[in-house]
């Protein structure tokens, strides 16, 4: 029986190479990643305007975006930087003081009696803010929200709330809810 | 007699390139399963912001993509410099969205569609203007979950 030659191996690694820079050039490694939101549903066409029952005053805090990025907070101008701080604030109500939103106890298997905020935190921009600026406060708000659940879970089940079980995240999600309403863009402030 | 004899002409033996193909061929199946192929190439530039409250898109085949930016540089010509919405692979209006929406629908199995997530890659220096009416369209077409397209940061600037 003759032998068959042997196939050189030589440009073996010559056309692996060019497989593998083809592969480089046409993949993308980046992992999205992004703000979670959830938008609310379309309301139905024959639903007049005033029939969602009126919210205190207190319980509602209102975060306004102008067409220049300036964000006012319950009617005063801030900085970003004490967003987060001033939200955390307004979710706990710390002193129970007259301004800040009322809470109701509530009966939350695993957790027990909780004080539950009735606080709702309103966003409205402008239709000339930057988008970069609206997704730094969205940012800002949820992560107040995000401290205050790990806050809870690691008093309650010292692990924060990305480890906990999901019966416990859902015990977590109902003491501290995350109510961010936003209203249809206005135009606030600054010329159009 | 002298064990170490001087290795004066002794010529160091080439390595070997048998396994040359053996490593280049595992580097290529590592890039094969980590990667996905770029499915779209991008006419509008976009600079993401940043932020630190970050939710990973889990199921990338669930996700459909909204590109808003503005134009780049060989399209400024035909489409000037204003933020234009990208839906695949071409420029779009935003009455397109719910179409474009319903074609992603249509596309994936039934019982995925209530998973489905629209990420929204938007540029930074964007006007909130087309950002509200894609909200808008997005809720008319019932396509609540969103994904604000963002880069990690430790601290948002």
């Amino acid at each position: 029986m003759r032998k068959t030659p042997e196939i050189p191996s030589a440009s073996m690694a010559d056309i692996a190479f060019m497989l593998l820079i083809f592969f480089i050039t046409a993949t993308s490694m980046d992992v999205d990643s992004g703000l979670e939101r959830v938008l609310p549903q379309m309301p139905p066409e024959n639903q007049k305007q005033d029939d969602t029952p009126p919210i205190k005053e207190r319980n509602v805090f209102s975060v306004l975006l102008d067409a220049n990025n300036r964000l006012m907070v319950e009617g005063e101008l801030i900085r970003i930087e004490n967003l987060k701080e001033k939200t955390k604030e307004f979710l706990t109500n710390p002193n129970n003081s007259e301004n800040l939103p009322e809470t109701k106890e509530t009966e939350i298997p695993i957790l027990g009696s909780v004080e539950v905020t009735k606080g709702v935190i309103s966003l409205r921009n402008d239709q000339g803010t930057q988008y970069g600026m609206y997704l730094h406060v969205q940012n800002e708000l949820v992560a107040a929200i995000n401290e205050l659940r790990n806050e809870l879970a690691t008093t309650k089940f010292n692990k924060i709330y990305a480890n906990c079980t999901g019966e416990q995240q859902d015990a977590i999600r109902e003491a501290i809810p995350s109510r961010i309403s936003e209203a249809e863009p206005k135009t606030i402030g600054g010329k159009k | 007699m002298s064990k170490f004899r001087k290795s004066g002409n002794k010529e160091t033996p080439a390595i070997s390139t048998a396994s040359l193909p053996d490593i280049v061929f595992m580097l290529l199946f590592f890039f094969m399963v980590t990667t996905t192929i770029r499915d779209v190439s991008l006419l509008v530039s976009i600079k993401t912001p940043s932020a630190t409250e970050l939710t990973k898109l889990e199921k990338k085949s669930l996700v459909s993509y909204i590109y808003v930016g503005p134009p780049q540089k060989q399209f400024i010509k035909t489409y000037g410099t204003e933020p234009r919405i990208q839906l695949n692979d071409q420029f779009a209006k935003v009455s397109d969205i719910p179409d474009y929406i319903l074609a992603e629908r249509a596309a994936r199995d039934e019982a995925e569609i209530p998973f489905m997530v629209t990420s929204l890659k938007v540029d930074e220096f964007t006007k909130m203007q087309i950002v509200g009416e894609i909200k808008q369209e997005l809720r008319k077409a019932a396509a609540l979950h969103i994904n604000y397209s963002s880069r990690k940061a430790d601290k948002v600037k």
